[in-house]
């Protein structure tokens, strides 16, 4: 696929692109945490145990792209991040940000990127405008400049009133913003967020979107993970969906969306195991697919309309009743699903 | 691809760290004097004032006190210090990360908190001699004559502590430390040799020897050697190895343990 990739980056950053290096670029990346034997020791079983995070992952991320890493809790998202980011040790593979590998030259890369966490990390110590004049200064900024640059961030970020407060006097929405002040102010090429908008409010989400173009156009690499795809899809240029440690898929959302399965997916939740339902529907005419989890039966048609009601009968000819019906229109989340099987969230 | 900012040097960086931590001590001085220095002094008022004045204790022993309370506030001073922030640094949020974050090997992080421990323990020091004097009243074998030895020796045993509080802070889980602090520091002060000087121990041998793991015998009998030249005390040349060689054990243990907490 390595091909399609390339060819993506040029549609979705144009071709000046494709000359320069690429700001990220990991290779066979893979990690493994080993854990303590959990509980009481089973016979058999000793020693830690091994849970893979990354297993073999490879990106490319243009310079001054908008790339968005994609997929559940556990899929490696947050440990992709953590080893760019310096604070992860890779088992094995290699990891490049801004050309410099991250292991040799750490120092480098942390000089480059700026780093919004999962969960807000302020220095709890500092009031809220020390978050950021200290931040600024561990990279070398005058304090003149950091004051009043941390001013600028805090006013940009609504929190313009709060600068002499105690960080933990900040709502969680204001934390989050203060961890996003805190990634720009040393004005980084590149931007890391862990999962930016989680706990925000529906306003607050908008407000971070609307940022982010911002910070994107003017200029920055930004790297974002998230499990919501419509976040993915109105942001990123490119996407990269993984999960359990591996990247399925790598493109941009309309890309994306053109390889899900053709049709509307079609939801139907029984009232018990769907698989012999299953069964039956899958000689059903208008259906292009028909997956089963459970007692959740998912089939993809062109016309949903026309197959809907068929297909409730057959699944009530299986002895089974429809507690549930949802229709979703082909999208990331539908392409997720057929490749993974699983939902996002 | 946007300009990048020129490197900054790596002690820029750590002026910057260390900045922040004393911004962060000059703002809790008061709780932090209370926290390593109140118990040495309360020991003062009742070994040092009462006892003497009841007739229990020879007035002499205000001589042999007064340099182990030295040793104890600079020991606890330095060892909290650094153990305790970093509790809250690797705790459940992790507020370190900006300080790794900062574009320095992670190393430097560390070895800006062991100076900014050291610093501290000076500090608590410098409050607890003229404090603890006053509470004891005159005594005759004290002599401030050896300032640059005192001060040599305070820096030794701050270091010593702040390495110490570096390992004990990132090696042991969170949950234990209360219990950690029970079983290493209570025992490490009283077998310190801050409430007695070592030759006394010459009438247990076995005790004798065996307290010379702990760093604090060290401190307490170079602040000897230091404030009351002319009592018995260690030499300090042993004095000065000893917390060197055991500075740099205990920097070596806890830079591992450090690394480990940071980069998982």
């Amino acid at each position: 696929m390595g091909g399609g990739r390339r060819a993506s980056v040029a549609r979705a950053v144009g071709p000046a692109v494709v000359t320069a290096p690429p700001a990220i670029e990991t290779r066979a990346l893979r990690k493994v945490y080993k854990t303590p034997s959990p509980g009481m020791p089973q016979r058999g079983v000793s020693g830690p145990v091994e849970i893979i995070a990354l297993d073999g992952l490879d990106l490319q991320v243009g310079a001054g792209e908008f790339f968005g890493l994609l997929g559940p809790n556990g899929a490696g998202k947050t440990t992709t991040i953590g080893i760019l980011t310096t604070r992860v040790k890779a088992t094995s593979g290699t990891a490049l940000v801004a050309g410099v590998d991250v292991v040799t030259d750490g120092v480098a890369v942390k000089q480059r990127i700026g780093v919004v966490p999962q969960r807000p990390n302020p220095d709890r110590s500092l009031i809220v405008i020390e978050n950021l004049v200290f931040h600024a200064a561990y990279f070398g900024m005058p304090k003149a400049e950091a004051i009043r640059k941390a001013q600028g961030l805090l006013d940009m970020m609504g929190i313009g009133d709060r600068g002499a407060a105690k960080v933990d006097q900040l709502s969680g929405g204001q934390q989050q913003r203060l961890m996003i002040a805190r990634a720009l102010i040393h004005d980084p090429e590149i931007l890391f967020l862990d999962e930016p908008t989680v706990g925000l409010d529906p306003q607050a989400r908008l407000d971070l979107w609307e940022l982010l173009r911002q910070m994107h156009g003017e200029g920055r690499t930004i790297v974002m993970t998230t499990h919501y795809m419509e976040e993915a899809d109105r942001l990123c240029e490119r996407i990269a969906i993984v999960d359990r440690g591996r990247l399925l898929a790598c493109d941009s959302p309309r890309s994306l969306k053109a390889q899900a399965p053709g049709g509307t997916r079609i939801e139907l939740t029984l009232d018990g195991d769907a698989a012999a339902a299953a069964e039956q529907a899958r000689g059903q005419a208008g259906l292009l697919r028909v997956d089963v989890q459970g007692a959740v039966l998912s089939a993809y048609a062109e016309r949903p309309g026309e197959v809907l009601a068929p297909l409730i009968r057959t699944a009530e000819a299986a002895g089974r009743a429809v507690r549930d019906i949802h229709l979703a229109p082909p999208s990331l989340e539908t392409l997720f699903i057929s490749l993974t099987g699983r939902k996002l969230t | 691809m946007r300009p990048s900012r020129p490197p900054v040097p790596a002690s820029r960086v750590f002026l910057a760290l260390l900045a922040r931590d004393l911004r962060v001590a000059r703002r809790e001085i008061v709780s932090f004097l209370v926290r390593s220095t109140l118990q040495p002094l309360l020991f003062v008022v009742v070994f040092g004032y009462l006892l003497p004045k009841m007739g229990f204790v020879q007035r002499g022993y205000g001589a042999a006190l007064l340099p182990g309370i030295l040793g104890i506030s600079l020991a606890l001073s330095s060892l909290q210090s650094v153990a305790l922030p970093m509790m809250a640094d690797f705790g459940w949020t992790r507020e370190i990360e900006d300080r790794l974050l900062a574009p320095a090997p992670i190393r430097l992080v560390a070895a800006e908190k062991v100076v900014a421990g050291v610093i501290q323990g000076l500090v608590a020091a410098l409050f607890v001699l003229p404090v603890a004097r006053l509470i004891m009243g005159p005594i005759d074998a004290l002599t401030l004559a050896h300032v640059g030895t005192l001060l040599g020796i305070t820096l030794l045993g701050a270091l010593a502590f702040s390495t110490l509080g570096l390992w004990m802070g990132t090696g042991i889980p969170p949950q234990q430390i209360g219990l950690m602090f029970s079983v290493i520091v209570a025992p490490m002060i009283f077998f310190g040799c801050a409430y007695y000087p070592w030759q006394g121990l010459s009438a247990v041998p076995v005790v004798k020897y065996a307290v010379l793991v702990n760093p604090l015998v060290y401190v307490s009998e170079g602040m000897r050697g230091a404030l009351t030249p002319a009592l018995p005390h260690m030499p300090w040349e042993l004095v000065v190895v000893a917390l060197v060689v055991m500075s740099g054990v205990l920097w070596t243990a806890g830079i591992r343990t450090f690394e480990r907490r940071a980069v998982s």
